[in-house]
């Protein structure tokens, strides 16, 4: 080494030989691992290998997206196409409509779901009674559990113009029965506030473990300062799990294009449609009723390519502005 | 003085408001429950005229009958069992698979690789239409291992397991064993699964409610309707508002007919539900403890 601070070159091929030190260390270093631990790594090859078969070949099935696909062939003639699905979609009537609706339903859902659960939490947080608090946790959180078939199916129910609890309200009160589900207007509203009634006790477990966290001699200090409950929520409850709400407002954010296949599905009718078709539900009727598969990739993959770049620019200002990230 | 007395007046109110307004969110959460049990017990009449708003109104099990019936809620029944006992246990099995080396300090070369390589795909996938080409280029469309193997390997779930066998197996306990002469894979079933009892509960129980409730794979994978689980059976009966005739065979009128299917669909709603919500009440601390295992992850 320091014969070979003498001349640039040397310089430079000394470099490289640490270099192929390096990696040689390397692999004698993996060598010595697997010597000591191969048990370790034969058990890690099963997930891997499910992992490289289930999400990454998946993956590079989005080629199809730039290839010919004939009903009767499939993709045998492998013709690439460019990208002229992704130009057909981008033109096409539905392409405003799809895209608008996705995010629409997805902004309404962030925007009304995302509060709650802290509001749920601070509240419960407050009751002072052990066996409320117990109860109104076990009952909050127990919808979660409902399966997304029945829960739109007691939607349904509920609503239901002829049977539903909600027309026998209105029909006592001396109006006219509301056709909640014949009618695309309510869509949206239906869609959000039901996942809200399923989801906000479970949502607000986090929040609760995060309120349990904050040292209590900042409420004693508070106390002795005379500030009342509603001064210590704004000033110690809230920032204090403002860190975890960063962080689940950016996996919330990550999951916006592609939540709710499902939900979106089962609720959907052709009344609604209009207010209720998605990018994945066009998708998946592109591809598996119309039996496009090319085109519907197409459009899957760009819902994930929107996807990941929103969560990775999330994650970019969260870290700038609330000093929180997910990496 | 009176300072003293405005303020606990304040913390009155605030505790006034605080209950009632849980109070509402309790009543918006349960009644709707509440409403469908009742229904369910009530006569098709009332369920048609709206009589029923708390309590049964004529009780009977009309609708319950009709839901044992019929055949097709039997074999959902009995392919939901399968795919939640059989895909539970790979699942479990996978992540354990992963987590266990991964927790381990120092054992795995190259860790955050591997861990980046399995956290991507919580990022980014290929979606719907590969997927399903890959199932049928597998052989796997159709048959019951469609629903069994795809999706084996939860992330998140397995970040929660590593997290939690790095924080509760302290180092020594490895070093003691493996002085003892225990290999690694002895040490795993011997020591480690032991003492993670907690973590395995939550994981098989996420695992199963996922399971029990998931229908969009079998959308997707299964045409044949006797490998179907029990909730295409209910989209098909509640939603799309296909009942079998066989189901309300014995009865003649249109009106009592119609008021079956509807009574019908508030029994099938709490027969389908019924083991999940049996066991919450016992295994809810599980699911709690989960979210907060998860928690420490972020």
């Amino acid at each position: 080494m320091n014969k070979a601070l003498g001349s640039k070159e040397t310089a430079k091929s000394s470099q490289e030989v640490v270099e192929m030190k390096t990696k040689k260390n390397q692999r004698s270093a993996f060598a010595k691992s697997f010597i000591k631990g191969w048990p370790l790594y034969l058990l890690l090859i099963v997930p891997i290998l499910h992992t490289i078969i289930f999400e990454y070949i998946p993956m590079g099935g989005l080629v199809l997206a730039f290839k010919e696909y004939d009903p009767v062939d499939g993709f045998k003639s492998g013709r690439w196409l460019g990208f002229s699905n992704f130009i057909v979609f981008f033109k096409s009537y539905n392409f405003v409509r799809i895209v608008r609706n996705t995010i629409l339903i997805n902004l309404y859902e962030l925007i009304a779901g995302f509060p709650i659960p802290i509001i749920l939490a601070i509240s419960i947080n407050e009751v002072r009674s052990k066996s409320f608090k117990k109860s109104v946790q076990l009952i909050t959180y127990a919808p979660h559990f409902i399966s997304t078939v029945i829960l739109v199916s007691i939607v349904m129910q509920v609503l239901s113009i002829h049977t539903g609890i909600v027309n026998n309200v209105i029909k006592a009160l001396g109006h006219t029965p509301i056709n909640f589900m014949g009618d695309a207007k309510y869509f949206r509203h239906i869609f959000v506030w039901s996942g809200i009634w399923k989801n906000m006790g479970y949502s607000s477990i986090i929040y609760i473990a995060a309120l349990t966290a904050i040292d209590p001699e900042l409420y004693e200090a508070a106390k002795i300062d005379g500030a009342s409950k509603l001064k210590r929520i704004f000033y110690i409850d809230i920032p204090g799990i403002l860190p975890t709400a960063i962080v689940l407002l950016i996996l919330q954010f990550g999951k916006m294009m592609k939540l709710g296949f499902e939900k979106v599905y089962l609720l959907q009718n052709d009344v609604n449609i209009s207010a209720s078709e998605v990018i994945s539900t066009y998708s998946y009727k592109i591809g598996l009723v119309r039996g496009d598969f090319s085109f519907a990739t197409a459009i899957g993959f760009f819902n994930s390519v929107i996807n990941l770049v929103l969560i990775v620019v999330v994650n970019r200002i969260a870290r700038k502005v609330g000093e929180t990230s997910l990496w | 003085m009176s300072k003293q007395i405005m303020k606990s007046n304040s913390d009155r109110v605030f505790d006034i408001v605080n209950y009632s307004f849980l109070t509402i969110i309790l009543i918006i959460v349960l009644y709707p429950l509440i409403f469908i049990i009742s229904a369910s017990f009530s006569h098709p009449s009332a369920v048609m005229s709206g009589r029923v708003w708390l309590f049964p109104v004529d009780f009977n099990l009309m609708g319950y009958k009709a839901v044992f019936r019929h055949k097709q809620v039997l074999t959902g029944y009995s392919n939901s069992l399968y795919y939640t006992i059989v895909g539970t246990t790979i699942q479990l099995a996978v992540t354990i698979m992963a987590a266990y080396p991964l927790s381990r300090k120092d054992k795995i070369f190259g860790k955050g690789v591997v861990m980046f390589f399995f956290t991507f795909t919580m990022l980014f996938g290929g979606g719907m239409i590969p997927n399903f080409l890959l199932v049928r280029a597998l052989g796997l469309y159709n048959t019951r291992w469609a629903l069994l193997i795809p999706g084996a390997l939860g992330v998140w779930n397995m970040i929660i397991t590593k997290t939690f066998f790095q924080s509760n197996i302290p180092d020594e306990l490895y070093d003691a064993a493996s002085i003892d002469g225990s290999g690694e894979i002895r040490t795993l079933f011997s020591i480690v699964l032991p003492l993670s009892g907690t973590i395995i509960a939550v994981n098989s129980l996420f695992y199963a409610v996922g399971k029990w409730n998931a229908y969009f794979n079998a959308l997707l994978y299964l045409r044949d309707a006797k490998l179907f689980p029990l909730q295409i059976f209910l989209r098909n009966i509640l939603v799309i508002n296909q009942v079998d005739s066989s189901m309300i065979e014995d009865v003649r009128d249109i009106a009592e007919r119609q008021g079956l299917t509807e009574l019908l669909k508030y029994s099938l709603i709490i027969v389908a539900s019924l083991p999940v919500m049996l066991a919450y009440p016992f295994v809810q601390k599980y699911f709690v403890k989960g979210v907060m295992v998860g928690s420490i992850k972020g």
